[in-house]
């Protein structure tokens, strides 16, 4: 369960804000934001996985105040756009990357990595590189490691922008049983219209530093 | 890269270039063909020299060691953070790129006669040791080291290292597992760069470290010593090899993919 409050936050040279915002995403959600172009989506995902600190706010994720805690403390995943795969590793370190930074030892890791790759169909990419990848597959190795650290709460900046028509459906249905099979709360950002029919079990709207409900 | 259309304009600017690189090449030649390969073997087996060799590729290798050491942080630092003073801060590192190399030398021979220098000197005599060559050669490598470091960090997308932290890793952790890896072939060319400016560092060693033969004595001071007794055979054999050292420096920085 993701709740905001009152968040807010003004870019620098004042180019757009985010007022107050308020927001309440029930847990095994899958929500659906829209917006135009810099109105504050990414923002506002970095304000709730950590990377950025709000102006003023409180940022809860399954009842506990979150505001003030390190990214890595949240539980929550995060796919920016560009997907941000580690450029020097093999899929295999990719994926086994959150086990590995929290411990966990060589067995564990291992059928970590076994089970994520043979869930998203990946087994075969694991010993390459991501410039030995496609669109889809990068895309399957992210949210393959991001699903890696077990998150309650899932982040999607427009993971779809960047595949072709054909791809799309395959990995929208993807999304969205990985979300229930996963039991996660997961916030998908997007401009398209079909795909938040598609997906959306709560659909919301960012306009003029405000979220409504549609 | 787009094809252009050969004109006039483009002979003239390819004409400066090959003057230019005509100069310099028959700088080199002229240089090469002063002394014979007897009297350069001859002069390169000297135990001065040989001395003057050795101590020059460690002590550069040390300093570049220190430099990279420290312009990882900083570098990173002025690239991924933003505070109040960046720029002031940016440019204040560039200053020993400006500072007259003598200058540099006499800040730090004044700086080790303070209390505070002569206490560093109590734990690690440098003022005339061989300590004080890789510290005056450190001084001025290390301002180049963070500006090549700079560029490698500013070049690579910080995305990944967020995406980092939002898996598992501290900021240290981000910049240790994903960050540093990336910039690998940057912290080789950083490493060259400071290498080879130490390598050829000479007024801040002859003003620091002072130029004793078989004590703090590295090529650059081995030339201008073999020059002043008239020696300049030998002074022209150790430019070949400082040469010869730096186009190879030249070759590994262009094979990581970096620029000077």
């Amino acid at each position: 369960m993701i709740r905001l409050h009152q968040i807010c936050w003004q870019a620098p040279g004042a180019t757009f804000a985010l007022l107050d915002i308020d927001l309440h995403v029930p847990p095994c959600t899958y929500a659906v934001l829209m917006g135009s172009t810099g109105c504050g989506k990414t923002t506002l995902m970095e304000i709730l996985c950590g990377l950025r600190m709000p102006s003023s706010g409180r940022v809860e994720v399954n009842g506990f105040d979150v505001t003030r805690k390190e990214p890595r403390h949240r539980h929550i995943g995060y796919l920016p756009q560009d997907l941000a795969l580690f450029p020097e590793m093999k899929v295999v370190d990719q994926i086994g990357f959150s086990p590995r930074v929290r411990g966990k030892d060589r067995d564990a890791i291992r059928s970590a990595v076994e089970a994520l790759a043979d869930e998203l169909g990946i087994t075969h990419l694991l010993d390459r590189r991501p410039q030995n990848l496609s669109g889809g597959e990068k895309q399957r190795v992210a949210l393959a490691r991001a699903l890696a650290a077990e998150p309650a709460v899932l982040l999607l900046d427009e993971p779809l922008s960047a595949l072709d028509e054909a791809r799309r459906d395959d990995v929208a249905a993807l999304l969205k049983n990985l979300q229930q099979k996963h039991q996660l709360t997961v916030i998908h950002v997007t401009h398209s219209r079909t795909e938040a029919e598609a997906l959306a079990d709560l659909r919301l709207s960012l306009r003029d530093g405000k979220i409504f409900a549609e | 890269m787009r094809k252009q259309r050969l004109s006039a304009f483009w002979i003239v600017l390819a004409a400066v270039c090959a003057l230019y690189l005509v100069f310099w090449g028959l700088m080199l030649v002229s240089t090469m063909g002063y002394t014979s390969p007897e009297a350069w073997w001859q002069a390169l087996t000297s135990p001065q020299i040989r001395y003057a060799t050795q101590l020059s590729i460690w002590t550069s290798t040390a300093a570049a060691a220190l430099a990279l050491l420290i312009a990882i942080p900083i570098s990173y630092l002025l690239s991924r953070f933003e505070f109040p003073g960046r720029s002031l801060v940016d440019a204040a590192l560039d200053i020993p790129i400006v500072l007259p190399p003598m200058v540099v030398g006499i800040c730090l021979i004044i700086f080790f006669q303070s209390n505070l220098g002569r206490a560093i000197e109590h734990i690690i005599p440098l003022t005339y040791q061989v300590g004080g060559v890789v510290l005056a050669q450190f001084t001025v490598a290390a301002a180049f080291a963070i500006r090549s470091m700079r560029g490698t960090f500013d070049q690579l997308s910080p995305r990944p290292e967020d995406v980092a932290l939002t898996l598992g890793c501290s900021r240290f952790d981000a910049l240790w597992r994903v960050a540093l890896p990336s910039a690998r072939r940057g912290m080789i060319a950083a490493f060259c760069i400071a290498w080879a400016r130490s390598l050829g560092e000479f007024g801040p060693i002859l003003v620091f470290a002072g130029s004793t033969r078989m004590k703090t004595e590295v090529l650059p001071t081995t030339v201008w010593l073999e020059m002043s007794v008239g020696n300049l055979e030998s002074a022209v054999a150790v430019s070949m090899l400082m040469i010869a050292l730096a186009i190879t420096v030249l070759i590994v920085v262009r094979v990581t993919g970096e620029r000077v």
